[in-house]
């Protein structure tokens, strides 16, 4: 089992975080296909820490019930989420991006929790499993 | 890093051998920009082959280079795109916003370059 909490500050920690994904993915298992899925939803939420949350955390670990999986928690003490449901929708963003970060993470994931708190910050938890 | 432009008859290639950070992407851009002023390129071929991950920011940016190539007069082809991130790419929600065209590898990225500056040489002397 393994699990690591890496800080998020800026663009050359994106990389890190998801080449860390990755890593943790092929050694779990993961084919090609999903290795490049969770590394891209790992990207978009970093950068969204980055942009948005002012830094943050990204703790990455594996779970496991009847199968192994991986685990993916994101947090930073931003402003928050305006308006979820929005955000959620895609197509949506408030620095010009392409507003697909939190949708595309979603669709690319099993499993994925947000909580997002106005002036305390956002969390969201995204799962695979093999 | 430095990232070598190379030319080949009118075209410029750029193959992105790392992953690149948003700094050595906007370096690269403007490079490349000045580069097809310079030698009056008319295609530029980016070539994608060993990045094993796009996500949505890089996306952007490659968008954006295809835009500002445009306005200088070349036209720009992505080649070699991984199956895998081609399947992640339109399942994070990409395909509507994807303007740039593509080719599967170096070879048929030129050759569609070729096929687009010869069908709008035959337009303008229509």
């Amino acid at each position: 089992m393994s699990e690591d909490t890496l800080a998020v500050k800026n663009e050359y920690d994106i990389i890190k975080v998801r080449g860390f994904g990755r890593n943790l993915a092929a050694r779990l298992g993961f084919g090609v296909v999903n290795q490049c899925r969770i590394t891209t939803a790992i990207s978009e939420l970093a950068r969204n820490i980055v942009v948005h949350g002012g830094g943050g955390f990204v703790t990455i670990k594996t779970i496991e019930n009847d199968r192994l999986g991986i685990e993916i928690i994101c947090r930073d003490e931003g402003p928050g989420i305006e308006d979820l449901e929005l955000a959620l929708q895609g197509g949506y963003s408030t620095v010009g991006g392409l507003g697909i970060g939190l949708s595309g993470a979603r669709r690319l994931m099993d499993e994925f929790e947000i909580d997002s708190i106005r002036g305390k910050g956002t969390t969201v938890i995204i799962r695979k499993w093999l | 890093m430095e990232i070598p432009i190379l030319k080949i008859e009118e075209f410029l290639i750029v193959s992105f051998q790392t992953e690149l950070s948003d700094q050595e992407i906007t370096k690269l851009t403007e490079e490349m920009l000045e580069k097809i002023k310079k030698t009056n390129a008319k295609g530029l071929i980016i070539d994608i082959t060993a990045l094993r991950i796009i996500d949505s920011f890089m996306a952007r940016c490659l968008s954006s280079i295809a835009d500002m190539a445009t306005l200088l007069g070349a036209r720009t082809v992505v080649v070699g795109m991984q199956p895998a991130v081609a399947l992640t790419l339109v399942e994070l929600g990409l395909r509507i916003k994807w303007k740039i065209q593509t080719a599967l590898n170096l070879e048929r990225g030129i050759a569609l370059l070729r096929t687009v500056m010869r069908s709008e040489k035959d337009s303008v002397y229509e």
